[in-house]
């Protein structure tokens, strides 16, 4: 595989076939976890190694599992690596474990993790399955992560409260008190914030995308193939 | 009618095969952190008992000097739970018992306390709740100092009208547009010292069969 395979890999997971805003695969974990920065992110990167981990080893083994059977194997699969990650937050993180709490177990029933695997570690090797899954979850990860940021500071007038959870005591003090005596603005911690806040940045990047596209039409008018190459 | 036999037994012994990889590799994971997984629930016990009972309390095992207590109405509770006992020199001082106070705004609110062995709150804290973001949930600590009003508090000094919320001709202070809150917890409370004073006895009897059961 070339280098151009595995940045388009990384480019579809991150931005053009972004799970959370553009596939909208994987809703439940985002609008439940993201009311803080760090339980986003820390959600991000667990369903990110989960999925990294469940392409390198479905990989392997795409051509020797019979297709009738394929997905109760998936799920198989998939399900124990969940319950490994599992195992190890609650034994190294535990306060992170806690917070996350059942959306950890949750993981196995995020159809992103599924849908990545079937669509594309069987079918590819195991190298590129693996930057596929992981390229995927980072790009979760960076949608729950802004949108956390974004219920945090509007919600709570914070940023990285509960960074401790994930990173031990010393962690104590980076938490930023961005608006100074903040009274909080609760619709944007409960649920319906996250609907509102998931709306806005999909939108976010539709305008991005159009104005990309309206760039490019205005900057090269008539030589097609000088747009596909840039 | 046979290479239906044979084909669904051929995906069987497959899901089977894939079945017994995956619980190998469970069981090994799960004896693994087993270990660390029992010191960090420990640990996190201990944190938060030693917030509520001072360290100069106790000088005992305080995780492993326990006692299950049953379900009781007066506890709220519907399950057995665990009373820790915190000994100075072998002379009970304080016990920390689980309660449930089941009528908060948002259904049950879980509660840890501290009672000395003089009938004294030592401290209260919330475990878990339901509780509003932003309106009820100043009953934890880290949102507002309010649960530390139960600190010293006993129904020696308070009698049975002043285990209310100010609004109601009590003692116990609230904030304005969520009173059903505390008034649940200061009623979780109030019956959780009388369940002491019933029991305390019982709740401070050494268990030694117990620690001959220890490995």
């Amino acid at each position: 595989m070339s280098l151009q395979e595995y940045k388009d890999i990384l480019h579809n997971g991150l931005w053009k076939q972004n799970p959370g805003i553009v596939q909208l695969l994987g809703l439940c974990p985002l609008l439940a976890v993201s009311s803080t920065v760090v339980n986003g992110v820390s959600l991000g990167l667990a369903t990110a190694v989960v999925m990294a981990l469940s392409g390198a080893s479905i990989a392997p083994i795409r051509n020797y599992v019979p297709n009738e059977i394929r997905i109760p194997v998936f799920i198989l699969i998939i399900a124990v690596l969940v319950t490994v990650v599992q195992y190890l937050m609650n034994a190294y993180m535990y306060g992170l474990y806690v917070v996350l709490g059942i959306f950890i177990p949750l993981i196995v029933t995020n159809c992103i993790v599924l849908a990545r695997v079937e669509a594309f570690a069987s079918k590819n090797a195991p190298l590129p399955s693996a930057l596929d899954g992981f390229a995927m979850g980072l790009g979760l990860t960076a949608v729950l992560g802004v949108l956390g940021a974004m219920r945090e500071i509007i919600g709570k007038g914070t940023l990285f409260s509960g960074i401790d959870l994930a990173l031990g005591d010393m962690a104590q003090g980076w938490v930023l008190h961005i608006i100074p005596d903040y009274k909080g603005f609760l619709i944007a911690i409960l649920p319906p914030g996250a609907f509102i806040g998931l709306g806005l940045l999909i939108a976010g990047k539709n305008w991005l995308n159009l104005r990309a596209e309206a760039k490019r039409k205005t900057t090269a008018p008539s030589s097609d193939s000088a747009a596909v190459t840039a | 009618m046979k290479r239906i036999a044979r084909a669904s037994l051929q995906s069987a012994a497959n899901l089977v095969f894939f079945a017994v990889i995956a619980t190998a590799v469970l069981a090994s994971t799960f004896f693994l952190t087993r270990d660390e997984i029992v010191k960090s629930e420990q640990a996190e016990k201990l944190k938060l008992i030693t917030q509520i009972v001072p360290p100069a309390l106790f000088d005992n095992d305080i995780i492993q000097d326990t006692i299950s207590i049953p379900a009781d109405p007066l506890l709220g509770t519907e399950d057995i739970t665990t009373a820790y006992r915190a000994r100075l020199k072998g002379e009970p001082s304080a016990v920390v018992l689980e309660a449930i106070a089941p009528d908060g705004y948002s259904g049950k609110i879980w509660l840890i306390l501290a009672v000395k062995s003089t009938g004294e709150l030592a401290g209260v804290r919330v475990v878990a709740h339901k509780e509003t973001p932003g309106l009820g949930d100043y009953i934890e600590l880290p949102k507002s100092p309010w649960i530390k009003g139960f600190d010293g508090k006993s129904r020696a000094a308070y009698k049975e009208a002043d285990w209310k919320v100010k609004k109601d001709g009590g003692q116990f202070e609230y904030m304005a547009g969520a009173t059903i809150t505390p008034r649940a917890i200061v009623k979780a409370v109030n019956k959780a010292l009388i369940y002491f004073a019933e029991n305390r006895d019982i709740l401070f009897k050494a268990n030694t069969p117990q620690k001959e059961k220890k490995k």
